[in-house]
């Protein structure tokens, strides 16, 4: 495949994790900030996101299995979750923190539990679509191209 | 380290979150100012050079200055053990540090939350994610802030010239205070101040929440 042509997949695929929710604005902007100076600006960040996702998502089943549930610590680590989430530009991870956090504040434990559940769906999901993404990304550097910036 | 190129200002940038700061420093850094990040408040403390323990009497005389300048602190609010709230105050508390510009950063829109921060003196909120546009509405604080600083430098200069004109003039007694002295009194007026604070918080005097700012106002 040529540069060109790997760029105008890059492009779509980007255009379409945007249209599906799955991105927000503030992914453009973690883009924006990608420079010279720190090329795997983006990259580096997001692997920070999944790393803390999967520690949070982790501790969020581990509270949610005690006898008598803390919906106090559970909402702490949700809470973490949708901030880091919001600073990725990962709305529909975020959206369903919201929904969380109010299952927590109303002490519901099958909506908590079903929310962890969409949690870890609606993570894997971009994690996977991300992947893709960085691999179009090396293969249109490799080829020698630039990343063309998607608005 | 602190004499840095003058033109660059020095930004301590304070969250628990390692996402959160390497964002931020980013932003910082792409807005050409020399970053330092710490994750918890009580390392921000130490870093500025006033410790915990002991709230009324920062361990850095007032005189002597910081080793490393720093133009601005901006903070997260929501951060476990110390908030950004706190830090706040404690910074405002310092007479070393309360002409130091802060800012409150934090995800949640309470404007309570607003409201309390930016009447302790905090100088923005930002609600996270922190965008390009928030960061370009720094510059102006330690703009002000370091004007603010040479005046009073200036002014130091000035009035420990007159002391000494003074010794040597031998003054009327009762006449005018000499500086320090006066600046003493000062800092002896804030202390009792923040004493007051305290009691008031603990409830002793409830009617009288109002002048709780009132010592700490940074014009």
């Amino acid at each position: 495949m040529d540069v060109g042509q790997l760029q105008r997949q890059f492009t779509d695929y980007t255009a379409s994790l945007f249209r599906e929710g799955f991105l927000d604005d503030q992914f453009t902007q973690l883009q924006k900030l990608q420079d010279e100076n720190n090329p795997d600006f983006v990259f580096e960040v997001v692997s920070l996101f999944f790393d803390d996702s999967e520690k949070l998502v982790n501790n969020m089943a581990k509270a949610l299995e005690q006898q008598t549930v803390e919906f106090k610590q559970v909402d702490a680590h949700v809470h973490q979750f949708k901030g880091s989430s919001s600073s990725v530009g990962a709305h529909r991870v975020k959206n369903v923190c919201v929904t969380f956090r109010n299952f927590c504040e109303q002490q519901n434990i099958e909506g908590c539990k079903r929310c962890l559940q969409q949690l870890r769906h609606e993570y894997s999901l971009l994690k996977s679509k991300l992947e893709t993404l960085f691999r179009l990304e090396q293969q249109i550097i490799a080829a020698g191209g630039s990343i063309p910036m998607v608005e | 380290m602190g004499m840095a190129t003058e033109s660059q200002f020095h930004v301590l940038a304070v969250d628990d979150s390692l996402i959160d700061r390497k964002l931020i420093e980013k932003l910082l850094k792409n807005s050409s100012y020399q970053v330092t990040t710490v994750d918890s408040g009580s390392k921000a403390l130490e870093f500025l050079g006033l410790h915990e323990n002991d709230p009324n009497t920062p361990s850095v005389s007032p005189n002597s200055h910081q080793e490393v300048e720093v133009n601005l602190i901006i903070t997260d609010y929501c951060m476990p053990g110390m908030t950004g709230y706190d830090l706040l105050k404690k910074i405002k508390e310092s007479s070393s540090l309360r002409n130091i510009p802060v800012v409150i950063m934090s995800s949640e829109n309470v404007p309570s939350r607003i409201t309390r921060c930016l009447e302790e003196g905090a100088e923005e909120f930002f609600l996270k994610p922190v965008q390009i546009s928030d960061v370009n509405r720094l510059k102006p604080h330690m703009m002000k802030a370091k004007n603010k600083d040479q005046q009073q430098e200036n002014q130091e200069k000035q009035e420990k010239q007159d002391e000494e004109s003074e010794e040597t003039e031998k003054s009327e007694p009762g006449s005018q205070q000499p500086q320090q002295q006066h600046q003493q009194q000062q800092q002896q007026q804030q202390q009792s101040n923040n004493n007051k604070r305290k009691a008031i918080e603990e409830g002793l005097s409830p009617d009288r929440t109002r002048p709780r700012y009132s010592g700490l106002t940074v014009v």
